[in-house]
């Protein structure tokens, strides 16, 4: 706890400091630098919403099927099912972008194979785009949808499902009218998860994507372990939170959720 | 007489209709929907353990496959800055594990058992912890070390794990002890036991899968954190960090080979996790 609270105070102050690493800083209140730097940085912060929400999207979209198919029709192969899906978090989390970088490269797997047999031209590339960085983003967020998603659904009371089929409903509306809404906490907190992970995320785009891709976690690494320029690392990180506070709050009451604590 | 009236013109249950015109090949959908997802969330993994195998010239991996060989996993350790860097993530994998789960385990105790002012506070940082994107939680960590002008490195990488280690010890936990019967412990006080023998007799054999599942999983974080651990290292590489250092310059077989065997030690450890709790009927993950 006095790790987390106290450099999150102490970074308030390093944000209104100025000054450089070789003079050293001095604390002079400086409140500019947060507009200054959401100014120059605008474009990265956008990015990096876009990004992150159209991973969790995506892998919303994917995962829901999946953990479905696992919760009512898994059977007895459930927690094998559950195990493979949850596998990759066995694997280091740097090697698992990489490999999709030896998956993707112009002369890797894929696009070296199709170029081979000259199904795409050879001038045809992925890594460096956005869609490179999202599917890196999408693939790491797989197993962390899975799991609240999967969670909420075995949660279900099949009696619920049952009841609303001897009352006449559609396989349709009882999964509209019934699962779908059984399962909105799952929905809720793996959006959450993966939103929260992928917006803030650097090293996807810093291994699949390009020049154009940077997100702005990049930003703030730079800015405070290569440049030093610690007044405004500091300055992107608080904006950072606090838009994400802003938006958790905005996603909270749109769920029409008490409490986001009963969901973490 | 009305009721029966009605139940004679009772349609046949809508089910069984719907389920007669269903075309066959359509319940093939979601199950080979999800074998096609779950096949390829395995892919990288298996490019893990394939590219450990490439027989890559001049020692650096190309994306192009050249042909197997065993060579990277008989010159494992040959990389001395590689191993180096894997032995500190052990080191600190192991070091902050044990640290947050001796402090973790008192503080899940305190915030389950007892209510005390800033309680609620104190459950809000937590979750505010574990919540919080790493860049952020990075970012601040190095700004509080910077400030308080410490030196970067071993010790600085630890106390960043251990911090955010005790977050997820408490908060698996919690929801362990939500679930333990409170009367035991009355019950071995009123049999004449002091608390200490209380808890050492009732209370830590009840949480001991708790703690177990715990310092699991924050070996686990740990060995694996790459962006928090990217702000606080100063010259100092884990095996994360070495990786992706190396990107740049081309990446060595071996990385692969590491990453295959940790991976293969993770999923071994947690089977075996999964088959020590089966016995244990009371526990569960």
């Amino acid at each position: 706890m006095l790790f987390f609270v106290v450099p999150l105070v102490t970074i308030l102050a390093v944000a209104l400091e100025t000054g450089d690493s070789v003079n050293g800083f001095t604390l002079t209140w400086n409140f500019s630098i947060f507009p200054d730097a959401l100014d120059q940085y605008q474009t990265q912060f956008v990015r990096s919403f876009l990004y992150g929400g159209a991973s969790t999207v995506i892998a919303l979209l994917v995962m829901y099927p999946v953990s479905y198919w696992i919760a009512f029709r898994g059977g007895r192969y459930k927690s094998i099912l559950l195990f493979l899906v949850l596998l990759p978090f066995f694997v280091s989390f740097v090697i698992r972008i990489l490999s999709w970088q030896f998956i993707l490269a112009d002369d890797g797997l894929v696009l070296g194979t199709l170029k081979d047999i000259h199904l795409l031209p050879d001038s045809f590339h992925v890594l460096s785009t956005p869609a490179a960085v999202i599917a890196g983003l999408t693939y790491d967020a797989l197993p962390f949808m899975a799991l609240p998603l999967y969670v909420a659904l075995e949660n279900i009371d099949r009696g619920h499902v049952e009841a609303a089929a001897d009352l006449y409903a559609s396989p349709t509306q009882r999964f509209l009218r019934v699962i779908l809404p059984l399962s909105a906490p799952g929905i809720y907190a793996g959006v959450l998860l993966v939103a929260i992970t992928n917006i803030g995320d650097y090293v996807s785009a810093a291994i699949l994507g390009g020049p154009n891709t940077t997100m702005i976690g990049n930003i703030i690494q730079q800015q405070y372990v290569e440049n030093q320029n610690y007044p405004v690392a500091s300055a992107l990180a608080l904006i950072l939170m606090l838009a994400l506070l802003v938006g958790m709050f905005l996603y909270a009451r749109a769920m029409g959720t008490r409490s986001i604590q009963q969901y973490v | 007489m009305v009721v029966a009236e009605r139940e004679t013109h009772q349609p046949p249950r809508p089910r069984a209709e719907q389920q007669a015109p269903r075309r066959r090949w359509t319940r093939f959908i979601l199950p080979g929907y999800s074998a096609l997802v779950i096949l390829y969330t395995l892919v990288p993994i298996g490019v893990m353990i394939l590219y450990g195998f490439n027989k890559a010239p001049a020692e650096r991996l190309t994306f192009a496959w050249n042909g197997f060989t065993t060579e990277w996993y008989r010159h494992l350790f040959e990389i001395s800055d590689l191993t180096t860097a894997l032995v500190h993530s052990l080191e600190i994998a192991t070091l902050s594990t044990l640290i947050a789960t001796a402090l973790g385990v008192p503080a899940a105790l305190a915030l389950s058992r007892y209510r005390f002012r800033g309680h609620g506070v104190a459950d809000t940082v937590i979750l505010a912890d574990i919540a919080a994107p790493s860049v952020v939680v990075g970012a601040s960590l190095l700004g509080f070390f910077v400030t308080l002008n410490v030196t970067l490195g071993l010790s600085t990488i630890l106390i960043a794990h251990v911090a955010f280690n005790i977050a997820f010890v408490v908060v698996v936990l919690q929801a362990r002890l939500a679930d333990l019967d409170e009367s035991l412990i009355d019950a071995a006080q009123d049999l004449g036991a002091n608390p200490w023998t209380a808890f050492w007799k009732v209370t830590f054999p009840l949480i001991f899968p708790g703690i177990l599942a715990a310092a699991l999983l924050a070996f686990a974080l740990s060995i694996d954190d790459f962006i928090i651990t990217s702000f606080v290292n100063g010259q100092t590489l884990t095996f994360p960090l070495w990786v992706y250092g190396s990107v740049k310059v081309g990446i060595p077989p071996q990385v692969f080979v590491m990453g295959t065997l940790i991976f293969i030690t993770g999923v071994l450890i947690a089977i075996a996790a999964v088959l020590v709790q089966r016995r244990a009927p009371a526990a569960t993950i």
